[in-house]
C-alpha cells in the first residue's frame, strides 16, 4: 500500500509536474489535483507546489487562496490533512491563514535563484521526519517575494514552541526575519518553506544533490505506518 | 465628432488619388508604387498597414535575403533535419522518436528605448514560435551584448534587461541554461538582446504555420488586442535611432507572462487532442503577419471578421487592429466539427478565444469590418513576396589598416609579476568575470531536467527520464573577432558554439543564428554581412550542421557608428544518456591535466588586447574547421568512455581563463606547467580556437592519451588539479581567494 499525495495546479503554477515526479521517486502515488475543483479526491496529503499562480497579481498568493480547492483544503488542512506548501505554496498557506506571517519581496529588490543551505529546526513535522533536528541540508532556493516576516509576538511564539522548521545559513537570502525559510503549524501538518526540495531529489538534475527527498519519504513514511 | 469614411476596397478603388501616408509607416516610394501595381489600384489603409509592416526589414528579409539562401544551398547533408528554414522555427530529429526545435531572436531596438519590457517580450515571441511548433518550450537562453560595463547608461539598460527575461521567462517556468554577457563599446546605443528557446516534441507531433481545407475555422486566442506595439516592426526594428525623432516606447509592447504560460498550457492540451490543423503565432506585424501567413502557407484564402477581435480598447481602427503587436495571442486553424472542444480547452484556462474567420477556396485573403470589405489581397504578395534588395555593398577601406594593425606588436609582460598583474586584471574585467550577480537572477530548476546551466559550456537538459536522453545548446559569437574579418569571425563563433557543446558531451547537430549587424544601407556593413554569412554557410556545410533557422537583425547603430559585426550561433546538439556529460569543474585532486589543440601566437582582437591595451586590430585567429571536428570527437569520445570528468573550452581569456573557471567552480586549484615550445605568455593567454583542457583520472591517462595519438590530435599534459591556488611553475602563484575576489567582485560592483 502506498499513499496518495495531490499536487494543485494553479493556473501559473510551474512546478507541479516536478512535485509529482519527486512523489513518484520517493514511492508515492501523485494525483493532480486542480484548481477549480473542490474535490479533493480522496488524497492522503497534499503539496502546493512553487510557480506565479494568477501571476502573483496582487499580492503572491493572494488570489490562489480564494480557489475553489482551497475551500477544501483549509478545511481538511484544520481537521489534520497534511499539506506543504512550497515558495508560492507556502505564500499561498500565509494568505490562507493556516500559517501565520507574511512574505514580502526580496530586501535586495531582485529574483534570487541559487543552492541554500538550511537547517532542518524541527525534524518532528508530518514532513520532516526524515531529518534529524540540526541536520544541515542544501537545496535550490528560487523566487521574488522570500522575506518571512511576522510581528514580534507571533516570531517569539514561533520560536519558542518550536515551529521554525528550517533556518537559512551560510547568508539570508532575502532578509527573512530570523532567517525563517519554513515554520510549520502548531500540530505539524501544514509545513511552509521557500526553497524548493523538489528540485533536489536526483543526483544528476539541478544541483546534483538528493537533500530534498525525505520531505517525501518523510510523509510517505508517516501515511503508510498511520 | 467627425471621421473619415471607412476606406473600404470599393472606395479606394473609386478614389484612386487619395494620398496615403506610406512614408510614415516606413514605406519607399517604389514599395508603395509596387503595391499600386500589385493591387492594380491604390491600398485600402487597412491593405497598407499591412503591406508597411510586412515588407518591413524585420518581417520580410528584403536587404538580408539574397544572402540568406546560401544557408538553404550551401545545407550539408543531414539526417538531423525534419523541418527547415522558413517555419517558425525548425526542427531536429534527435533519435528514440524525439524531435527538438530551437532558434534564436533578437529584440535589440525595443530593449534600448525600454529594457524590461523589450527584453520580456523578446523572450515571450521566441517561446510563442516554440510553441507554435507543436513543441512543450523546455529552456531558454539568453545571448546578451551591452555597452561599456562602466557607463552610466549601462546601468539603466542591463538590470532592466536581466529583471525583464528573468520577470517573464521566471514566470513562465522555463529554465534559463544558457547564454553571454559581453561589453563594449560598440553596443553603447544598441544593446544585443538575443533570446533562444528549446522546444521538445514527438515526430508525429510536428505543428505548421499553414491553413488548409475551405470551411475550416480561424480562431484568434489570447490576450485582448491593444494599442501596443503599434508599428513595432516597421518603425523600431528597422530604422536607425536619431535623438532628433520623438521618443518611440509608444511602439514597445508589454508583456504579460501569467498568460503566455496559460497560452502554453491550452496550445499542448489543443495538441495533446489533435484539434489543430495549422497555428501560428502573432508576433511582429501581428495580425497581418498571422493572416497572411497561414494563409499563404496553406491551401485556400482566408475570410477574417475584424470586429470580432476581441479588444482591450474599443476605439482602435482596423488599421491598428491589423498592425498591433499585443502579446500573447496565437491563431489556430481548427476543423469545424472540433472548435466547441477547442473553446472549452480554452475555457479552461481562462484563455479568451473567438472565431475570427474562416479558410475559403479561393486565393484571396479577404478581411472584413462593420461588414465592409477592406481588405482583398493575395496573401502572397504580402508574406511571401516583398521587395527583395542587392543592396550594394564593398569592402571597407580601413578594413585593410585595421587588419595591419597587428595585435603582436603590442608590448607583453616583461617579467612574471607583470604576467601575473595581467592575469589577476583579465579575469576580473567585465567580460571575463563571473556573470554569476546576472544569471542567478534566472530561476535555472524549474521542471526539474536541468542537468548543466551557465557557466558550463553548454546547457543540457534531458528530455526522457527513463532512458536519460538530453539535449545541449550553446550559443556564441564575437564582435571584435567578426569586426577583423567578418568571414572568419561568423566560423570562430559557429567553431565556438560547435566546440562547447562537445565539450560537455554531446554530439553537435544544427544551427541557429541571430545576425546582429549595422545599417545595411552602408555598403560596408553590407559587406560585413555578406561574409558573414558566407563564412557561415560555408562553416555549417564543412561542419555537418544545417542552419536551421534564425533571425536577422539590422540597423543597429547610432548616427553613422554601427555595432561590431555580431552574428551570434547556437549550436544544438544531443547526447544519449545525461549520466554521461561532462562539467567545467575540477571534480578531483590528482587528476591530470592535458591540453588539447596547437597554441599559435594569436592575439588579434584577443580579451588581453583589449583589457591591456585597449586595443583592436591584426587578424582573429585562424579557423581549421576540421580540427574542430576531431576535437569534438575525441571530447564525446572520452566523455561517454568514462576517460574525463571535467572539460572546458578555450576562447576568449585564453587557457589561464579557462582553469581559472573550472578550478573556481571545483574549489581545486591547478599546478601548470609551461610546455616545451612555447613561452608563459603565448600559453596562458593566446586565444588560438580548436582547443580545449581536460581533467583525466591517472586510471585513463593511457587510454586516453593513446585515442588522442591515434586520431592525430595534439594532447599535451599541463599539469594536475591540485591544493587551493593556481600556480604556474617558474613564474606565479594565485590563490583561489584573490582570484575568486577578483573574478566574482566585478559585476557586483559595477551594477549591483
Amino acid at each position: 500500500m502506498t499513499a496518495r499525495i495531490g499536487v494543485v495546479t494553479f493556473p501559473g503554477s510551474l512546478d507541479d509536474r516536478d512535485t509529482q515526479r519527486a512523489i513518484r521517486l520517493a514511492g508515492a502515488e501523485p494525483v493532480a489535483l486542480w484548481h477549480k475543483d473542490k474535490d479533493l479526491k480522496q488524497v492522503d496529503a497534499v503539496v502546493l507546489c512553487g510557480g506565479f499562480s494568477y501571476g502573483d497579481y496582487l499580492r503572491a498568493g493572494a488570489i490562489a487562496r480564494f480557489s475553489p480547492v482551497m475551500e477544501s483544503l483549509i478545511e481538511q488542512a484544520k481537521a489534520g490533512l497534511p499539506v506543504l506548501g512550497i515558495c508560492n505554496g507556502f505564500q499561498i498557506l500565509t494568505e490562507a491563514h493556516l500559517l501565520p506571517g507574511a512574505m514580502l519581496g526580496n530586501d535586495h529588490l531582485h529574483f534570487i535563484c541559487r543552492e541554500q543551505k538550511l537547517r532542518v529546526e524541527n525534524a518532528d513535522t508530518a514532513w520532516t521526519g526524515d531529518y534529524t533536528a540540526g541536520q544541515e541540508i542544501r537545496i535550490p532556493l528560487k523566487n521574488m517575494d522570500g522575506r518571512y516576516v511576522a510581528d514580534r509576538y507571533t516570531l517569539d511564539k514561533l520560536e519558542a514552541e518550536g515551529r521554525v522548521a528550517f533556518r537559512y545559513l551560510d547568508g539570508n537570502p532575502n532578509g527573512s526575519l530570523n532567517d525563517i525559510a519554513g515554520i510549520t503549524n502548531e500540530a505539524g501538518n501544514v509545513v511552509g518553506l521557500m526553497p524548493h526540495p523538489e528540485h533536489a531529489v536526483e543526483p544528476l538534475i539541478g544541483t546534483g544533490r538528493t537533500d530534498g527527498l525525505p520531505f517525501f519519504t518523510s510523509i510517505l513514511k508517516k501515511l503508510v505506518t498511520a | 465628432m467627425s471621421r473619415t469614411p471607412l476606406d473600404t476596397v470599393e472606395h479606394a478603388a473609386a478614389t484612386p488619388d487619395v494620398e496615403l501616408p506610406w512614408a510614415e509607416l516606413g514605406l519607399k516610394k517604389d514599395e508603395y508604387e509596387r503595391i499600386v501595381e500589385i493591387l492594380g489600384r491604390r491600398p485600402t489603409g487597412a491593405e497598407l498597414a499591412m503591406y508597411s509592416v510586412m515588407w518591413s526589414e524585420h518581417c520580410s528579409y528584403k536587404s538580408s535575403k539574397v544572402h540568406l539562401r546560401q544557408f538553404g544551398e550551401k545545407a550539408p547533408e543531414s539526417d538531423a533535419l525534419l523541418v527547415g528554414i522558413g517555419e517558425n522555427a525548425g526542427v531536429v530529429d534527435v533519435g528514440q522518436g524525439y524531435a527538438v526545435t530551437f532558434k534564436v531572436e533578437s529584440h535589440n531596438h525595443p530593449s534600448y528605448v525600454e529594457p524590461y519590457q523589450g527584453a520580456a517580450t523578446g523572450v515571450g515571441g521566441i517561446v510563442r514560435d516554440i510553441i507554435a511548433m507543436g513543441a512543450r518550450p523546455v529552456a531558454v537562453v539568453d545571448p546578451l551584448r551591452f555597452g561599456a560595463a562602466d557607463h552610466p547608461d549601462t546601468k539603466r539598460v542591463l538590470p532592466g534587461v536581466v529583471a525583464g527575461i528573468g520577470g517573464y521567462g521566471n514566470c513562465l517556468g522555463l529554465p534559463n541554461i544558457g547564454g553571454e554577457v559581453v561589453f563594449d563599446p560598440c553596443y553603447q546605443g544598441n544593446p544585443l538582446v538575443n533570446a533562444g528557446c528549446v522546444g521538445v516534441m514527438r515526430h508525429e507531433d510536428i505543428h505548421l504555420a499553414k491553413a488548409s481545407g475551405a470551411g475550416n475555422k480561424v480562431i484568434l486566442y489570447g490576450a485582448r488586442t491593444g494599442g501596443d506595439g503599434i508599428g513595432g516592426a516597421s518603425i523600431l526594428a528597422s530604422e536607425t535611432f536619431d535623438d532628433a525623432k520623438p521618443s518611440k516606447r509608444p511602439a514597445v509592447q508589454v508583456g504579460d507572462p501569467f498568460q503566455e504560460k496559460l497560452l502554453i498550457e491550452c496550445t499542448l492540451e489543443a495538441f495533446a487532442e489533435k484539434l489543430v490543423v495549422g497555428i501560428q503565432d502573432l508576433g511582429a506585424a501581428g495580425l497581418s503577419c498571422a493572416t497572411s501567413e497561414l494563409a499563404s502557407n496553406g491551401s485556400g484564402g482566408m475570410r477574417i471578421t475584424l470586429d470580432d477581435v476581441p479588444l482591450r480598447d474599443s476605439t482602435l481602427s482596423p488599421e491598428e487592429i491589423l498592425m498591433s503587436e499585443s502579446q500573447e495571442r496565437m491563431c489556430a486553424v481548427v476543423e469545424p466539427d472540433k472548435v466547441d472542444r477547442f473553446l472549452r480547452i480554452c475555457e479552461k484556462w481562462d484563455v479568451i478565444a473567438t472565431v475570427i474567420g474562416e479558410v475559403t477556396d479561393g486565393d484571396r485573403l479577404e478581411i472584413y469590418w462593420h461588414g465592409e470589405k477592406i481588405v482583398d489581397v493575395d496573401p502572397r504578395t504580402v508574406a511571401h513576396e516583398g521587395p527583395v534588395y542587392e543592396r550594394p555593398y564593398a569592402r571597407p577601406d580601413w578594413q585593410d589598416a585595421l587588419q595591419a594593425d597587428d595585435a603582436a606588436k603590442l608590448p607583453r609582460p616583461q617579467s612574471p609579476e607583470e604576467l601575473r598583474e595581467q592575469v589577476l586584471k583579465l579575469v576580473a574585467s567585465p567580460n571575463q568575470a563571473s556573470k554569476k550577480w546576472i544569471t542567478q537572477q534566472y530561476d535555472h530548476f524549474v521542471q526539474g531536467n536541468t542537468v548543466l546551466a551557465m557557466p558550463e559550456d553548454s546547457g543540457m537538459i534531458r528530455i526522457d527520464e527513463a532512458t536519460g536522453l538530453g539535449v545541449a545548446i550553446a550559443t556564441d559569437g564575437n564582435g571584435r573577432y567578426t569586426k577583423l574579418d567578418p568571414y572568419t569571425g561568423a566560423q570562430l563563433a559557429l567553431a565556438e558554439a560547435y566546440r562547447n557543446v562537445a565539450t560537455t558531451g554531446a554530439k553537435p547537430l544544427a544551427v541557429s543564428d541571430c545576425l546582429n549587424f549595422g545599417s545595411p544601407e552602408d555598403p560596408a556593413v553590407m559587406w560585413q554581412f555578406a561574409e558573414a554569412v558566407r563564412g557561415l554557410a560555408d562553416g555549417c556545410r564543412q561542419l555537418g550542421t544545417p542552419v536551421t533557422g534564425g533571425n536577422v537583425s539590422l540597423y543597429n547603430q547610432t548616427g553613422e557608428a554601427a555595432i561590431h559585426p555580431t552574428p551570434v550561433v547556437a549550436v544544438l546538439g544531443v547526447i544519449d544518456d545525461v549520466a554521461r556529460r561532462t562539467p567545467v569543474a575540477f571534480q578531483e585532486e590528482g587528476q591530470l591535466l592535458y591540453l588539447l589543440g596547437d597554441t599559435r601566437e594569436e592575439f588579434g582582437g584577443s580579451a588581453w588586447s583589449q583589457v591591456i591595451h585597449d586595443h583592436l586590430g591584426g587578424l582573429p585567429p585562424k579557423v581549421d574547421l576540421e580540427r574542430e571536428r576531431l576535437l569534438a570527437e575525441i571530447l564525446i569520445s572520452a566523455s561517454r568512455d568514462g576517460m574525463i570528468d571535467s572539460a572546458h573550452d578555450l576562447s576568449d581569456g585564453g587557457l589561464i581563463q579557462a582553469v581559472v573557471e573550472s578550478a573556481l567552480l571545483g574549489g581545486k586549484g591547478a599546478r601548470l606547467i609551461v610546455p616545451d615550445g612555447l613561452d608563459a605568455f603565448t600559453f596562458l593567454l593566446s586565444e588560438s580556437a580548436g582547443r580545449a583542457i581536460v581533467a583525466v583520472p591517472r586510471s585513463e591517462e593511457l587510454r586516453f592519451t593513446d585515442m588522442c595519438n591515434a586520431r592525430g590530435l595534439p594532447a599535451t599534459r599541463i599539469g594536475v588539479v591540485d591544493g587551493d591556488t593556481i600556480e604556474v611553475q617558474g613564474q606565479f602563484q594565485l590563490t583561489l581567494e584573490e582570484l575568486r575576489e577578483a573574478h566574482e567582485g566585478t559585476i557586483p560592483a559595477l551594477l549591483a
